[in-house]
């Protein structure tokens, strides 16, 4: 499927979606309240069939945050990229652990580096980094290094 | 002076001619720098790109064999410097430590590259990275780079030896006083 064919078909199944320009892949923008059926589509439909979820992300734009979801169908050889605009006060959406479940631990490393809330996760802690980093948030913007911060 | 009195020049003693022989005055202490400052042998530590250019160093084209740093060793006993090669993190800095701590006395160490020697580009702003190997172990020789040319780092690997010969690495000089 070219990416012509693939945005037809995605503008069939996601009506409301919009498309970025200008990347290799297909950039689907999404509404974070309707994730997780979105997910499930992707998954389970069998023209898009999108089995491998190969990274998960988050950016910080400082007026908000930003979940970017890289997909791939191991038999239609396509793959997309979903963005999903979170609010950075309140950072929330649905895990999609129970779809791809190499979600689970790219989720976690998402909740420490940017503390996004993955509602219905069923093991959100720490990942990487050492107790007591719950909350500070080492990747957001704003970040400040006790030892040597740097202000410009 | 005959050929058999001669000594060589960075022998640290002198030779005294007597009738059918020579004597050679010299400090134990300073024989026994001048002896451990030829035969260093290297820790294979290396945390990241440093480490590869420390194998250059170790390979046939530079080769610190040639100065008495023969074989790297897999084990913190059997090694008497240990080149910090690269990022220490604050995951490694304990590791660091562990193995500094088990190896046997003398032991010397040197700091390879910005990273080792003060964080280099993960210093500003960042939450893993120590700021500098000396914040976990104390260090003989800095040698600066991003990484350093091997020639570079056979110039720090000379400059400890003669740091030991003339009792000045932090380990003689804790010793002493």
């Amino acid at each position: 499927m070219t990416n012509e064919e693939l945005k037809t078909r995605l503008t069939e199944l996601l009506p409301t979606a919009t498309f970025e320009e200008g990347g290799e892949w297909v950039t689907v923008n999404i509404e974070p309240s309707g994730w997780i059926e979105v997910a499930g589509k992707l998954r389970n439909d069998n023209t898009l069939f999108f089995d491998y979820l190969f990274c998960v992300t988050c950016v910080d734009w400082k007026t908000h945050l930003s979940m970017v979801y890289h997909l791939s169908s191991s038999i239609h050889r396509n793959s997309i990229v979903i963005k999903v605009k979170l609010d950075s006060k309140n950072p929330e959406i649905a895990t999609v652990s129970h779809i791809w479940r190499t979600a689970e631990f790219h989720e976690r490393e998402v909740y420490e580096m940017f503390g996004v809330n993955f509602l219905n996760h069923p093991d959100l802690r720490l990942l990487i980094l050492p107790d007591g980093w719950e909350g500070k948030n080492p990747m957001r913007k704003d970040f400040e290094d006790p030892i040597n911060m740097i202000k410009l | 002076m005959t050929d058999k009195q001669k000594i060589s020049k960075d022998f640290p003693g002198q030779v005294h001619e007597t009738p059918g022989g020579g004597i050679v005055l010299s400090k134990l202490d300073d024989v026994i720098n001048w002896a451990r400052s030829n035969s260093l042998w290297p820790l294979t530590f290396a945390t990241s790109c440093c480490g590869i250019e420390m194998m250059a160093v170790a390979s046939a084209k530079y080769d610190f064999s040639r100065f008495g740093f023969e074989v790297a060793r897999a084990s913190p006993r059997q090694a008497d410097v240990i080149i910090i090669a690269g990022t220490i993190v604050n995951k490694m800095a304990p590791v660091l430590k562990r193995l500094y701590d088990q190896m046997a006395d003398p032991k010397y160490v040197i700091a390879m590259g910005a990273c080792a020697i003060s964080g280099g580009p993960f210093f500003y702003n960042t939450y893993s990275v120590v700021k500098g190997a000396d914040h976990v172990i104390p260090v003989d020789v800095y040698v600066a780079g991003c990484p350093p040319r091997p020639e570079a780092l056979l110039h720090a690997l000379i400059s400890l030896q003669e740091k030991i010969k003339m009792g000045m690495t932090r380990e003689q000089i804790k010793t002493n006083s």
